[in-house]
């Protein structure tokens, strides 16, 4: 996993609510191979292209300068529905490594972690407020330190965000969840024996 | 004494191996896959890792699968689709060769993982599962924890045979009263989210309680508990009682002889305690639920089928009146419209929400009264029960009917084996979401029970079951 540090840089707005897994990578997608390709077109996509592929130019990511974006800014429940970690390979492939959003759907908040891509929840005014200055002076960055914990928004002000400690030094260092688990062996194995020991018949399927 | 415990409690403390900064590592006893993991195996070969415990992993054949029966009688080959008959191919070779349980496109066994899992006795009151799929949530209508999980947590799964969590809160959700005339679990548990929200049971593992539950099958329990990540909660679970334990016995992979009687011992004392604490209490009262169709982009628009489509006006705040503009514009609703008056294209029978016998019984039941106007699938969610249906003669009552007999899968739910709506085009559907182009690009979906599914095929419009059951007595 790319580890996440800090990020500067151009922020897409994305003005509507309830932004589900299926809209930012339709399920007709969800069998391209990670890395392919085609997979920076992926994200949005039914928004972004007509079935011909022609491009949508009112779509915000189909203009400048949020082709470039980094980072987007969302309104509430960002990311809900289907499991499909290939919605966070979308953004990935896209170039965003931060969404911004006053909530998540809780599958998909842990597979932007895994994968190296910082979810940041922040007051639902904020989110409004960031996206109005985004719209009114489109060209001006916003950063990101996941070390300080803040976001600074285009006029400057600082924004402080919740993290938990796990996810946080997972993504400072760009650890993956197996490593870590890993140092766990011998518990994990201890465990098993006891669970199958005294409740085989969770522990086996088929137990007799 | 102890202290009280919620059902949830009782099983997270059973699986706890570890903490580390707030966060718990827990033993996963049996992990659900299809075809879409995919991403999870092309990581293992990535990173060169092997499967810890392959024979708590089982494996179905459900997303991709044509349910056209001609096309399913002559093979995977037949595909006509090479992509999607790659991804059939991948699945049985990456299960095969891993050693995992594996239910392939013609086993008789194969069916929607949600559905066929219970079937073979692989869920069980009381365990840890994971599912490879947001609607694993399905599971715990057994009184077990399940939820859904990415391709990365599957792999850590495989791998390790744990997932790390942070404990989530509670939410009771209780019903009581018994359910009116025409009134099915999809209605309830539509109502459920139009009142507490697409995001209300966010961060929640869900217990429903009460004594519609209560009264309600096992497979019926599985309708609720499946949509409870419409709800935004993490998990849905009902406390296992006697027809619980009938569902499970003598299944392929349920405990046998003394390990079912010692499981049986175990389960009994599942149940919350009395005076365990939720972190949030609902209730509604079940009588008062009528047949409910939802006429937005999701669940949470859900409504009595004599209700009216809202208007942009009746929005308390701006943004809500932007989102009910966009929903009406994409839908192609007019404010203020009679649900009734909604006119359908086609009417999809299955998924993993509506797709047992009973559901299939009760469209049966409705179709007896007229014939399809418009066309309307009926897919079974399973091998076993589409054999099953056949044996109690419902294929020949719907095709009787001018319905659709179909073969078992996901299908028209997800629109990945190339079942799908066209743009603009209206289904009446007894899947679980309505998302923009859930169905297909443009499609447009109203959530509905088996029955008033049914009922909408006869009438080619959104319409109350119970005038076409009264009616045609
Ligand atoms: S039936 Fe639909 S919701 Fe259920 S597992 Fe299949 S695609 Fe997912």
């Amino acid at each position: 996993m790319e580890a996440f540090t800090t990020l500067k840089g151009i922020a897409a707005p994305i003005d509507f609510a309830n932004v589900d897994t299926n809209q930012i990578c339709p399920t007709e997608f969800n069998k391209v191979p990670f890395g392919d390709p085609f997979y920076p077109k992926v994200l949005f996509h039914y928004l972004r292209f007509n079935a011909d592929g022609t491009e949508i130019p009112d779509f915000i990511l189909n203009k400048e300068p949020f082709r470039n974006a980094k980072i987007i800014v969302a309104d509430r429940n960002w990311g809900g529905g289907s499991s499909r970690e290939s919605a966070v390979y979308a953004l990935m492939f896209f170039g965003v490594r931060c969404v911004i959003a006053s909530s998540f759907g809780d599958i998909h908040h842990n597979n932007c972690l895994q994968n190296g891509v910082l979810p940041v929840k922040l007051p639902q005014e904020t989110c409004v407020k960031l996206r109005e200055q985004i719209h009114a002076d489109p060209g001006r960055d916003i950063a990101v330190d996941l070390e300080a914990q803040t976001v600074t928004g285009p006029d400057g002000e600082i924004y402080r965000f919740d993290i938990n400690p796990v996810p946080k030094r997972c993504l400072l260092q760009g650890l993956d969840a197996i490593g870590r688990t890993l140092q766990f062996k011998s518990d994990i194995e201890a465990f098993s024996k006891k669970h199958h020991d005294e409740v085989p018949f969770l522990a086996q399927p088929g137990a007799a | 004494m102890a202290p009280a415990r919620t059902m949830f409690e009782k099983i997270w403390d059973r699986h706890v191996i570890a903490e580390e900064e707030g966060e718990t590592l827990l033993y996963v006893d049996r992990c659900l896959i299809h075809e879409g993991s995919r991403h999870t195996y092309d990581k293992l070969k990535r990173e060169n890792r092997t499967i810890a415990e392959p024979d708590k992993i089982f494996a179905f054949s459900d997303h991709y699968v044509p349910t056209d029966p001609k096309q399913r009688d002559t093979g995977v080959e037949a595909i006509p689709d090479e992509k999607i008959r790659g991804m059939v191919k991948l699945l049985a070779s990456n299960a095969t060769s891993s050693g995992i349980h594996f239910y392939g496109i013609d086993d008789p066994q194969q069916g929607i993982l949600h559905v066929a899992g219970p079937e073979l006795g692989a869920s069980i009151p009381g365990i840890l599962l994971v599912g490879a799929d947001s609607h694993t949530s399905t599971h715990g209508a057994l009184g077990n924890w399940s939820f859904g999980a990415g391709a990365s947590e599957i792999f850590h799964i495989m791998v390790t045979q744990t997932i790390w969590q942070r404990k989530p809160k509670t939410m009771r959700i209780t019903v009581d009263g018994k359910l009116g005339f025409g009134v099915h679990s999809k209605d309830v548990i539509l109502a459920i989210i139009a009142k507490i929200g697409h995001g209300g049971g966010a961060g929640h593992v869900i217990e429903y309680a009460g004594s519609t539950f209560r009264d309600m099958s096992v497979e019926q329990r599985m309708t609720v508990s499946n949509m409870s990540i419409e709800a935004g909660g993490r998990a849905g679970m009902i406390a296992p009682d006697d027809k619980t334990f009938a569902f499970v016995e003598g299944r392929e992979f349920a405990p046998k002889g003394k390990a079912w009687d010692k499981a049986l011992a175990y389960w009994k004392t599942l149940p919350s305690d009395d005076d365990a604490v939720f972190d949030t209490e609902v209730s509604l009262n079940g009588a008062e639920i009528a047949p409910t169709v939802t006429w937005g982009t999701n669940p949470e628009t859900a409504m009595p089928i004599s209700g009216h489509v809202p208007s942009p006006e009746d929005a308390t705040t701006a943004d809500k009146k932007a989102e009910i503009e966009g929903m009406l514009e994409y839908m192609g609703l007019k404010p203020g419209m009679a649900l009734s008056d909604i006119e359908i294209d086609k009417v999809f029978i299955g998924s993993c929400t509506n797709s047992r016998i009973e559901d299939l019984r009760a469209a049966a039941e409705v179709a007896k009264h007229g014939k399809a106007k418009i066309p309307a699938w009926i897919v079974p969610g399973s091998t076993p029960i589409k054999h099953q249906a056949e044996a109690e003669g419902l294929d020949k009552i719907f095709t009787a009917a001018g319905f659709e007999w179909r073969a078992a899968g996901c299908s028209l739910c997800t629109a990945l084996n190339g079942d799908k709506l066209q743009p603009g085009e209206r289904s009446a559907s007894t899947s679980n979401r309505n998302f923009r182009g859930r169905q297909g690009r443009g499609g447009r979906t109203h959530l509905v029970s088996p029955a008033m599914a049914a009922a909408a095929a006869i009438t080619g419009k959104l319409t109350d079951v119970r005038t076409i059951l009264q009616g045609g007595k």
